[in-house]
């Protein structure tokens, strides 16, 4: 059978794209709701802001994974 | 590094692999494959005494009007047992574990400060087994922490059973041993990892690019400029990485610990 369409290049860099897109959404929504908070009520974005940076670390850590095991699997078939 | 810029001018190899990382050995006496000691080890040692020399010396003679040195080293561990300690362990717990936040924050700060100094250029961090082992401390910290609170049956009850309705329990406690026990440690490990992995690689794109456009066409000469401006924009931004994912890495070690002894979820 002969293959109509194919894509040559790394698929690792597109497979990492896709990967960006949830954790892009994820900390944009992480950090505009620190913003929104934070002018509602400004004398709590002290007390906010430790959470918002471990919100921020654990959404992120999915980008970061891609970015890892796109090297890993840069090889594999 | 001198003789590096020089083999990069005769022949870029450009998209950088993950080969980058693996760096010679660097013992004069030793040959190339010895791999014991390359620069990733000097920069551990390195970065290790100069923590060791400049705590030591800070307070060697503490003084009620602290000096230059001494109001630096006491403002790095007051952030640390103030800001992280106490704020998110209470006041008696939190100066507890300050010693070793204050520890595991600076260590990193430190090491992955090397990924922009000049000569250095690269940070012991973006191999994993730094970040890996430090995760295995916290990991073993915090269950430690947890385990000597309730003992080992009621703190596996505690981190593993939700209050929930008992028909979605066979479904809660998988997914909570798999999130508590075996994606915490491994994605602290990843984290920092991959956040100094890929800032290395960055620089390494954008400064190998400028090179490669170049050689490939003189009238590219402009956007080789533009690159390596990129770069140093880059760099600033890893300046900001490096502090932003030590600090992480030590505020989820101290939520771990909170949420190991906290007395109901």
């Amino acid at each position: 059978m002969d293959i109509a369409a194919g894509v040559s290049g790394s698929l690792a860099a597109i497979g990492y794209g896709l990967a960006a897109i949830g954790p892009g959404i994820g900390v944009g929504l992480i950090f505009a709701s620190y913003i929104q908070s934070t002018a509602r009520q400004p004398e709590s974005s002290r007390m906010t802001l430790p959470f918002v940076w471990i919100g921020f670390a654990v959404v992120e850590a999915l980008a970061l994974f891609g970015i890892a095991f796109g090297f890993i699997w840069a090889t594999g078939s | 590094m001198i003789g590096q810029a020089v083999a990069l001018q005769s022949d870029v190899p450009f998209p950088p692999e993950v080969g980058d990382f693996y760096l010679p050995s660097i013992v004069p006496w030793g040959g190339l494959d010895s791999l014991w000691f390359t620069k990733i080890t000097a920069l551990v040692w390195v970065s290790t005494a100069l923590i060791l020399v400049f705590f030591l010396l800070a307070y060697r003679k503490p003084k009620m009007v602290p000096g230059k040195a001494q109001w630096m080293a006491e403002s790095a561990y007051g952030f640390v047992r103030n800001n992280i300690g106490v704020e998110m362990l209470g006041a008696e717990r939190g100066v507890r574990f300050a010693p070793y936040l204050a520890t595991l924050l600076l260590f990193i700060v430190f090491n992955n400060m090397w990924s922009i100094v000049p000569i250095a250029q690269i940070s012991p961090n973006s191999h994993i087994a730094f970040p890996a082992f430090l995760a295995l401390i916290s990991y073993v910290l915090f269950n430690y922490a947890g385990i000597k609170k309730f003992g080992f049956r009621k703190y596996m009850r505690n981190s593993l059973i939700p209050p929930a309705p008992w028909f979605v329990l066979p479904i809660l406690i998988p997914i909570e041993f798999f999130s508590t026990f075996l994606v915490r440690p491994f994605s602290l490990a990843v984290r920092l990892f991959a956040n100094m992995f890929a800032g290395h690689m960055l620089l390494l794109v954008f400064t190998l690019g400028g090179f490669a456009m170049l050689q490939a066409n003189p009238a590219l000469a402009p956007f080789s400029v533009l690159s390596w401006l990129m770069t140093i924009a880059l760099t600033l931004l890893e300046l900001l990485v490096i502090f932003l994912q030590a600090y992480v890495f030590t505020v989820l070690t101290a939520s771990y610990i909170q949420g190991a002894v906290a007395e109901e979820h």
